[in-house]
């Protein structure tokens, strides 16, 4: 069988795949990372965004030999090793934007790589942004509140006002 | 109060696994030596299985063994139980044809499974599955619920007929006599669209079996893993409930879709002793669309007659309510017992009568999706009204406002067989009037019309039952179980919590306001209370997390198990401080003798009770650990006013919803934030419906919408951001004054948003539209309605999907609308 | 998913000898390919991944136009300042094809090789008058390269390496998407140029991707596209549109572009 190599939130992992192993079972299965999640076979819903080489991607939609040498990140490598959660997790947190937590890993991804690119969205931006992340429980409203409370966190700023926000 | 008690929106302590992908899904979880179960399907809706030959699969490489049907018969095993009896108007049974776990003989629906492919890995499996040889004669399917109930093709043949039941409730000779003396009739037939739950965790199980102890082990994406372990063990597999533990971890959501017994369920339990190794299966999404129970799908016609003030006297209801294929386990009771006991709604109607068919069809079994039945209630009803106040030309405040119970009404018997205990419906009305700037409104349509757009707003005033249920009504109803809740609070000797409680969280956060309940009704710090769920070796007991019951009844059965604590650790007290337990008080987190300065922490109660030195050890047993059932005297109502508005694009008719307001009143709240988020949700869901979302047969049973690719799921830019406010009326009955949440916003809003639409199309002379509002559809309906108003009739007649029922036969009894009433007594 | 044998290339000469092998199959970001492979619709013997070759890569302002590699994905034609200059709405397009991931992942050769009907890039190819450069050495023409659903010039084994897209004077994007793929229901690509304007279709016809001869004509003689006539004869009808349905968002769509271009 093909060995595949990469380097998975910081370490160097190796291991035995089919051509037909699809990253996410790479993931999931051989290196028992299972914070990345399946809920469709169509790539629409998202549970399984992991970043690959710094952009967030479908890893029910890449082989895994395909990611072969690259650098992939998961939920797992979003918290501090001391568990300490990143701002973005924190904000999901604070403003309840998840409930049941199957979608979580993937908003939480896709999320990152929205904020990377683009430090301060609007409201209709992460909405758009999210059109690949498929969430049944939130209604997506404190999923997008956590967002853009992360963004400006991060940009050193407060929390938006949302009590004015739901006025407009 | 303590700190993080009830009212608090504490921060939600399971969040810590889920944001950290450390979540313990069924899918994540391993066993020693796994094997891995591909289920292979029926392509047709509906065929006899002429021949099986599974030879040159049982060969394939990685696969342990194949079963069929006839493996599942020769072993003897029950089919899947229904838990529930409808008794029709005729005093006959329900018709409950045999379920079995794989397909025996015919195939009823795309979907039924055939064969099980057991193999060491999930590819070889389905490689497998590839070489088994299945010949099926395809015969012609019952798919439409009309012509189903014509006559053949018989699902199931022996029946030689559709019909699973023809039931009625209300009286009828009174809604007769009141519709002879209406001023005013309005009529309607509308479709409820069925629905498909997908909660984003595809439902999977694994099965386990250690012989040496006889022990059965599984694993699965359930709602209640002691309801599963009852059905499965008691009517399925025959195995007892000490050698069968139903474990249900982490579930990705469920929204009902969950609750049910499920036939891969009962596959790996029974197969994995076949076998002697773990079974797993997972479901893909593509499999739950053809195998997870699918909600709504109603055909009704109504009539509301009305006083020349438009104050309403009767209703009459014909419904013809879709079962699929086989009788899924709460499926008979959703569009009776959970429906027509709703159409009072808000409202003071008088006299009400409703009949509802239950129809099986070649389709996947339908049962409870959020709001079950009362989402099919509300949505008839609030599009009667609006009906009426359009053709009244009331507002749609105002013949609201002239038919509501008022709030002196209370406990208000309706008669369809409820008695609301308490509600101010002005109050929610009122509220949601202001958050959705009801005033303004002319001038935003106008700027709207500035813009090319069409612009309407929609009203909508719900009422549920929830906190499901009086085990003695229910079983007086067709239930074959009980509907309490249990809980354990177990003291440890440090004075740390652990509580076990028989419902089941699955995005609901139970780990947090369980805790909190505790911890405000205990006085002690929120940290040292943990909530355990989803075990059946742990939980002593439970019905489980549906209906909107979790806190009304299982909340109420912790509260019950609290006082027993406090009135044992105040006889231990009492010893400790040589007072007498009569005089001893329970306050903020210890207990005193009244009057006095005298008082003991609860630590040391505790400490006291497992290190019983100086104790009344002839009167008392060591320990402070109290389990309670409760079993709740009525059902919860809460209700609420959602306004919508939307914008048409007349040009293509796209459908964009502007603003959405909803006011609540759930009773007392434990936790605002998580309520949000549960009212926040229920929207998304139920304006999904009215919006988007539509599970579509084709004639011959095809399922046309299979997958994400064409069943429509909600995305984060199809909302703006909600407004959610509450009003309260705290429950009269349950200990906690609470009422219950997780379904109000998928009940209360799509027919806030086609009145929205329909409001908007209305001067185009749209009079009619059903759900979903696909922007085809819109514009069919305006192109229909532009040359005149008769040609906008004619074409809302074409609709394939608005088949009208057949006119209401005379009944030979009616369920007694006091039943419930008589149930409940008045005091 | 079929199992297969996989290969990785690093030039274009290796890739060309592999996809001459029986049973190869090209797989570029995997957006549409993998998910059919999961359905196991699909069943290649030998995927050939061309995402690491570098002659696939690159974006080139050219004489009259911009020329994109095949193997340039779709968030980088997204944000090419190259692109924005010569042709915004090319960029526009690839901005809204699928969602952010699929666009970190699929690309320009992939999308047009597989000429999905509901496909967004094949609308630009056609109404920008674009050329697509081959592995085989061909310079094929949009008109000539869709032939009908997932049909196309290509021969066996043979691979998109560039499309060469004309600027236009303006143009717009204009996509209705279907509301669960969010594939196109109907995306019209408008283009103006000195010599007339182009209006492209996608997501609507049976046949595929194709011009609106018609609607054309009314935008060059400056007439009023409410009055074409579009006929909804060979449009496709399914859950989510009539023929009926998608000729109407075809003249919306077309109006609404002509109104909007840059």
């Amino acid at each position: 069988m093909p060995q595949v190599s990469m380097t998975v939130n910081g370490k160097r992992m190796a291991g035995e795949v089919e051509g037909r192993t699809l990253l996410v079972e790479f993931l999931r299965e051989n290196l028992r990372l299972t914070g990345t999640h399946v809920g469709c076979d169509t790539s629409q819903c998202g549970a399984c965004v992991v970043h690959v080489n710094g952009d967030s991607v479908k890893s029910c939609s890449i082989l895994a030999l395909a990611a072969d040498g690259a650098e992939v990140t998961t939920i797992e490598g979003m918290a501090a090793a001391d568990g300490a959660l990143s701002q973005l997790q924190e904000a999901f947190r604070d403003y309840h934007g998840l409930q049941c937590g199957f979608c979580t890993p993937g908003m939480i991804m896709s999320a990152a790589d929205l904020i990377k690119s683009n430090p301060n969205p609007t409201e209709t931006e992460v909405r758009e942004w999210l059109e690949g992340n498929i969430c049944r429980c939130t209604g997506y409203q404190n999923i997008v509140k956590a967002i853009l409370a992360a963004a400006a966190r991060m940009r050193g700023e407060a929390d938006p006002d949302f009590a004015a926000f739901a006025a407009e | 109060m303590p700190k993080d008690g009830i009212g608090e929106s504490v921060k939600r302590r399971e969040d810590q696994r889920f944001l950290t992908g450390a979540g313990n899904y069924t899918d994540d979880i391993n066993r020693p030596n796994q094997t891995y179960v591909y289920f292979l399907r029926s392509p047709s809706a509906h065929g006899r299985i002429r021949s099986l030959d599974i030879a040159a699969a049982s060969a394939a490489p990685g696969v342990v063994k194949i079963f069929t049907g006839d493996d599942m018969a020769a072993a003897g095993l029950g089919g899947l139980p229904c838990g529930w009896e409808i008794t029709s108007t005729d005093g006959s049974k329900m018709a409950e044809p045999p379920h079995p776990i794989l397909a025996q003989g015919k195939v009823r629906h795309v979907g039924d499974p055939i064969v099980a492919v057991v193999a060491e890995t999930r590819e070889q499996a389905k490689d497998a599955a590839e070489m088994v040889a299945v010949d099926i004669e395809e015969l012609s399917a019952a798919v439409d619920m009309s012509a189903a109930l014509q006559g053949a093709p018989f699902v199931h043949d022996e029946l030689e007929s559709n019909l699973c039941y023809d039931w009625s409730l209300g009286d009828k000779d009174a809604t007769e006599a009141a519709f002879a003396g209406a001023a005013r009739v309005v009529s309607i037939e509308i479709v409820n669209n069925r629905l498909v739950a997908n909660p984003m965790e595809p439902r999977s199980a694994i099965g386990e079996y250690e012989a040496a102890t006889d022990q059965h082990t599984l694993y699965t994406t359930s709602q209640n893993p002691h309801v599963i372990r009852l059905l499965m063990g008691a009517f399925v597999l025959s195995i007892p409930e000490h050698k069968l533990r139903v474990v249900a971890p982490d579930v990705g959501g469920g929204f009902g879709s969950k609750i049910f017994h499920y036939a891969e369920e009962a596959f790996v339990t029974w197969a994995s002793k076949q076998i002697k190794r773990p079974i797993k299966w997972t479901s893909d999404r593509s499999e739950a669309f053809v195998s997870d129970a699918q909600g709504r799908d109603h055909v009704t016609k109504a009539e509301l007659a009305l006083d020349a003030d438009a104050k309403f006297l009767g209703l009459r209801v014909d419904t013809m309510a879709n079962m699929g294929a086989y009788l899924s386990t709460f499926a008979p009771a959703v569009p009776t017992w959970l429906y027509a006991t709703l159409l009072a709604g808000q409202y003071q109607t008088p006299a009400i009568h409703a009949r509802v068919r239950a129809v099986f069809t070649n389709t996947v079994a339908v049962d409870a999706y959020r709001g079950a039945g009362r989402p099919e209630a509300t949505y008839l009803l609030e599009r009667i009204v609006e009906q009426a106040a359009r053709e009244t030309g009331l507002s749609p405040f105002e013949i609201r406002r002239r038919n509501f119970i008022q709030k002196e009404q209370f406990p208000y018997p309706t008669p369809v067989a409820v008695e609301y205990d308490i509600g101010d419906y002005e109050a929610t009305l009122s509220k949601v009037e202001k958050m959705a700037d009801v005033a303004g409104f002319p001038a935003r349509k106008a700027e709207a019309a500035a813009r090319g757009k069409l612009r309407g707003l929609g009203l909508s005033c719900y009422i549920e039952a929830c906190g499901i249920a009086p085990s003695a009504l229910v079983g007086a109803l067709g239930a074959r179980a009980a509907l309490y809740e249990v809980a354990t609070v177990r003291v440890n000797p440090t004075g740390s919590i652990s509580v076990f409680t028989g419902t089941h969280s699955h995005g609901q956060g139970h780990e947090t306001t369980f805790a909190q309940v505790v911890a405000d009704r205990l006085g002690v710090p929120f940290e040292q209370v943990e909530i355990v769920h989803g075990d059946t070796d742990r939980i002593p007991f439970g019905m489980g997390t549906y209906g909107s019951r979790s806190l009304a009844v299982g909340g109420a059965a912790l509260a019950k198990a609290v006082d027993k604590v406090i009135e044992k650790g105040k006889k231990i007290a009492a010893h400790l401080m040589e007072a007498s337990a009569q005089d001893v008080v329970y306050e903020d987190g210890a207990f005193k003798v009244a009057g006095t300065d005298k008082s003991i922490p609860f630590g040391q109660v505790a400490l006291t009770a497992y290190v019983p030195h100086q104790y009344p050890i002839e009167e008392l047993e060591p320990g402070l650990e109290e389990t309670a059932f409760y079993d709740p005297k009525n059902f919860t109502y809460p209700a609420g006013s959602y306004v919508c508005e939307v914008e048409i694009d007349p040009e293509t008719g796209a459908v964009e919803i502007c603003n959405f307001c909803a006011a609540d009143d759930f009773g007392n709240i434990v936790n605002p934030m998580i309520v949000e988020g549960q009212v926040h949700g229920g929207l998304a869901q139920g304006l999904g419906q009215a919006l988007v979302e539509n599970c579509a047969y084709d004639e011959t049973g095809q399922l046309v919408s299979g997958s994400f690719m064409d069943y429509a799921m909600p995305r984060a830019d199809l909302f703006p951001t909600f407004k959610v406010d509450t009003e309260t009326t705290a429950c009269t009955h349950n200990p906690l004054g609470v009422k219950g949440c997780g379904e109000a916003g998928a009940i209360g809003s799509p027919p806030a948003l086609i009145n929205a639409a329909l409001d908007a199309l209305s001067p185009l002379g749209v009079k009619h539209i059903e759900m979903p509002l696909a922007p085809s559809r819109v514009w069919a309906a305006i192109a229909a309605a532009k040359p005149s108003e008769g040609a906008a009739a004619a074409t809302m007649a074409a609709t394939p999907t608005a088949a009208p029922t057949s006119a209401a036969e005379p009944a030979k009894s009616e369920s007694k609308p006091g039943l419930m009433g008589r149930i409940f007594g008045r005091s | 998913m079929y199992n297969f044998e996989y290969a990785k290339p690093d030039n274009l000469e290796t890739a060309k000898s592999l996809m001459a092998r029986e049973g190869a199959q090209a797989l570029a970001g995997g957006q549409s390919l993998t998910p059919t492979m999961k359905q196991r619709l699909a069943q290649p013997e030998l995927l050939v991944d061309i995402t690491g070759l570098p002659e696939l890569k690159g974006v080139a302002r050219v004489d009259g136009g911009v020329r994109i590699g095949g193997g340039v994905r779709h968030v980088e034609v997204e944000r090419s300042a190259e692109v924005q200059a010569a042709a915004p709405a090319l960029a526009q397009l690839a901005g809204k094809i699928g969602d952010p991931q699929v666009r970190n992942r699929g690309t320009l050769g992939g999308s047009i090789a597989n000429n999905d009907p509901s496909a967004c890039y094949p609308a630009a190819v056609l109404a920008l008058d674009g050329v697509v450069s081959t592995s085989n050495g061909r310079d094929i023409a949009a008109a000539d390269f869709f032939q009908g659903l997932y049909e196309t010039a290509l021969e066996e084994g043979e691979l998109v390496t560039a499309v060469t897209f004309k600027a236009p004077m303006r143009a717009a994007w204009m996509k209705f998407p279907q509301p669960a793929s969010r594939f196109s229901l109907v995306g019209v690509f408008v283009a103006q140029f000195a010599d007339g304007h182009r209006v492209a279709v996608t997501g609507a016809s049976e046949s595929g991707v194709f011009r609106h001869g018609d609607l054309e004509a009314a935008l060059n003689t400056g007439g009023d596209l409410d009055s074409v006539a579009v006929s909804p004869s060979g449009l496709i009808a399914d859950l989510h549109g009539t023929p009926e349905y998608r000729a109407n968002l075809i003249r919306v769509q077309a109006k609404r572009g002509a109104a909007a271009m840059v």
